[in-house]
């Protein structure tokens, strides 16, 4: 069993530190007390400092990007924290968690990184299917005001209502602002220009979380955890053919197989891996003969992969690649803002020839269309939403390329309706969007 | 919209530097006062609370997958049917509620009781099934489980 040192869930012992009394008691707040006796920039350097860097998937260092805030001497607009807790990846589960265990961490740790940015308010951005951890997040806050805690800042919990999209960080400040979640051209950079036009700084749940515990332990002590390019814990969401799964608080550069095996006690039923999406539907499929792969940011770039936002689903072998890409690929393309034509139009038709290939109906130059399409996503929008179809969808028939082969040569799926994922169904008409789809008419395959 | 919305709305306003913010939660409001679904008459009421155009309000309300532009039944039951869920087996617990309902995902029933649809990822991959009833999710459904969920949805009706 790996070393399982904890950060963000620290003091919980497997439950919650949900009330203020147990929070205070267990050493809470005093992070907040000892910024607030710094100078902003030097806790911006206490941050640079534990190499933290941001795990909602695009692993920016989190100090950097506060240091990019213009200081309101150069910028006199009014400064916002805004935090992105629109948790949406598939695979990805750990932000409500986190929600819900240590509320009060995490609305520490958004008081401190106010502070770093010299910001008097701040957003956080929930998901709006997260009842529960909204009702949480709005009694810890309350605690909190009756303590005296906010120092002059206002904290406005605003709630999503089911967009994806609003988890790419433009598109959340367009939504904020009242908006379509359409993404934003970048440069500006929300640094510089974000919610109002003014300089912003957009952080993940779990980034924010960690800071209370980075300004408690030290940046050095902090970086002593995990590896060099990859410091300290991570909440990894595990889930799919897996006996334990769950969230599993753990140092980054453990590998794949202590995730699975050690912690989550391997695959049931005595099955055979076969594939783990590593970091949330959006990264690229991993094979079990990759197994030994530590988690770290490097380790999975050089795999060919990426680190995502942790979530990692292992799939066994009953499962039909075929069918895994259309379920995957069905949901960016419910999920697409529309705005990016390669990404509007592309993750539908990359649907449509999947559908083709798993009826048995596809030819060769099908395979052949497939990655091409792949192609002329990747890199092509303002936002990686149509990119995460398209680099999950290649990296299926770059690793299971013969499986996709034997439906097109024997006009069959090789599963004969035997695969876990037979019958899949995506979501169905309950919304405008639906009909919005079916008066786009024309089938591409 | 009644008068204790339209002073919630007014609230909801003043949390923001800019009004359109309210927007999106004001719809919230607005659908749970029309049960469940934003009619017409609704968005022209968030309009006018926030001076923005009824076009406006349906341009959001159209974006957003919670907000509902068609009526909805009194309960509303929402299967999460993404990769891990799938894996789990959500296939055979939307089936299940099917059978139990009486109604095919997507549709509801002939008396307005209940919505049945399937969902994408509701966030809780690992403790799947996840099943949405009225927003508050159950976890580690099964398709045995159905039928008691079912039953306990009528008993709590009477």
């Amino acid at each position: 069993m790996p070393a399982r040192p904890e950060v963000v869930f620290a003091g919980t012992e497997g439950g919650a530190l949900d009330r203020v009394e147990d929070y205070e008691a267990a050493g809470g707040f005093r992070a907040l007390a000892k910024a607030r006796a710094m100078a902003p920039d030097d806790v911006i350097a206490e941050l640079e400092a534990s190499g933290l860097r941001g795990r909602g998937g695009a692993f920016f260092p989190t100090g950097r990007k506060w240091a990019f805030v213009p200081k309101p001497d150069q910028l006199a607009k009014p400064h916002y924290l805004v935090v992105n807790a629109d948790e949406s990846e598939p695979g990805t589960f750990k932000d409500r968690e986190i929600m819900l265990r240590v509320p009060f961490r995490f609305l520490e740790g958004c008081l401190i990184a106010a502070y770093a940015i010299r910001s008097q308010h701040v957003f956080v951005y929930i998901r709006g299917e997260y009842e529960r951890e909204f009702e949480v997040l709005r009694d810890a806050l309350g605690a909190m005001q009756k303590r005296d805690l906010l120092d002059g800042v206002t904290v406005v919990l605003h709630r999503g209502a089911g967009a994806y999209i609003c988890g790419e960080e433009t598109a959340l400040l367009e939504s904020l602002e009242g908006k379509r979640g359409q993404p934003r051209t970048k440069p500006p950079f929300p640094a510089i220009a974000g919610l109002y036009a003014a300089p912003t700084a957009v952080n993940n749940v779990e980034s924010i979380t960690t800071v209370t515990s980075v300004l408690e332990l030290g940046g050095s002590e902090y970086a002593k955890l995990g590896v060099e390019s990859s410091t300290g814990t991570r909440v990894f969401s595990l889930s799919g053919d897996v006996v334990n799964p769950g969230n599993y608080e753990l140092p980054h550069g453990i590998t794949l197989r202590e995730l699975i095996y050690d912690v989550g006690g391997g695959v049931p039923g005595g099955r055979d891996l076969k594939a783990i999406i590593p970091g949330g539907s959006s990264t690229a499929i991993l094979t079990a003969a990759e197994i030994d792969t530590p988690l770290d940011f490097d380790s999975l770039v050089k795999a060919g992969s990426s680190i995502g936002s942790a979530g990692v689903v292992v799939i066994d072998d009953r499962c039909c690649m075929v069918q895994l890409g259309i379920r995957v690929s069905q949901f960016y393309e419910h999920e697409s803002c529309g705005k990016c034509t390669p990404c509007r139009v592309g993750t539908r038709w990359l649907t449509q020839i999947l559908e083709k290939i798993e009826d048995g109906r596809a030819s060769q130059a099908d395979l052949d269309l497939l990655l091409s399409v792949c192609d002329r996503i990747l890199g092509k929008c303002l936002c990686p939403l149509g990119d995460s179809d398209a680099i999950a969808v290649a990296s299926y028939v770059d690793r299971f390329r013969d499986e996709f082969q034997a439906h097109i040569d024997t006009g069959r799926c090789p599963f004969g309706g035997e695969s876990s994922l037979e019958g899949i169904l995506a979501p169905s008409a309950l919304h405008g969007h639906s009909r919005e789809r079916e008066w786009l008419g024309a089938e591409h395959v | 919209m009644s008068t204790a919305l339209y002073s919630r709305v007014q609230k909801l306003r003043k949390q923001y530097p800019e009004p359109t913010s309210a927007v999106l939660p004001a719809l919230r409001l607005a659908q749970e006062e029309h049960g469940g679904w934003l009619p017409p008459e609704a968005l022209r009421e968030v309009a006018d609370a926030l001076d923005v155009t009824p076009a406006f309000c349906l341009s959001i309300a159209s974006f957003y997958d919670q907000l509902r532009l068609e009526p909805v039944g009194r309960r509303v039951v929402e299967v999460c049917t993404n990769v891990s869920c799938a894996l789990a087996g959500a296939q055979q617990v939307v089936e299940a509620f099917e059978r139990g309902l009486g109604i095919s995902a997507g549709t509801t029933s002939p008396d307005g009781e209940f919505t049945l649809g399937t969902v994408e990822c509701l966030g809780g991959c690992g403790w799947a099934t996840v099943v949405a009833i009225d927003n508050r999710h159950r976890l580690r459904v099964q398709a045995e489980d159905v039928a008691g969920i079912i039953e306990e949805l009528h008993a709590r009706e009477t």
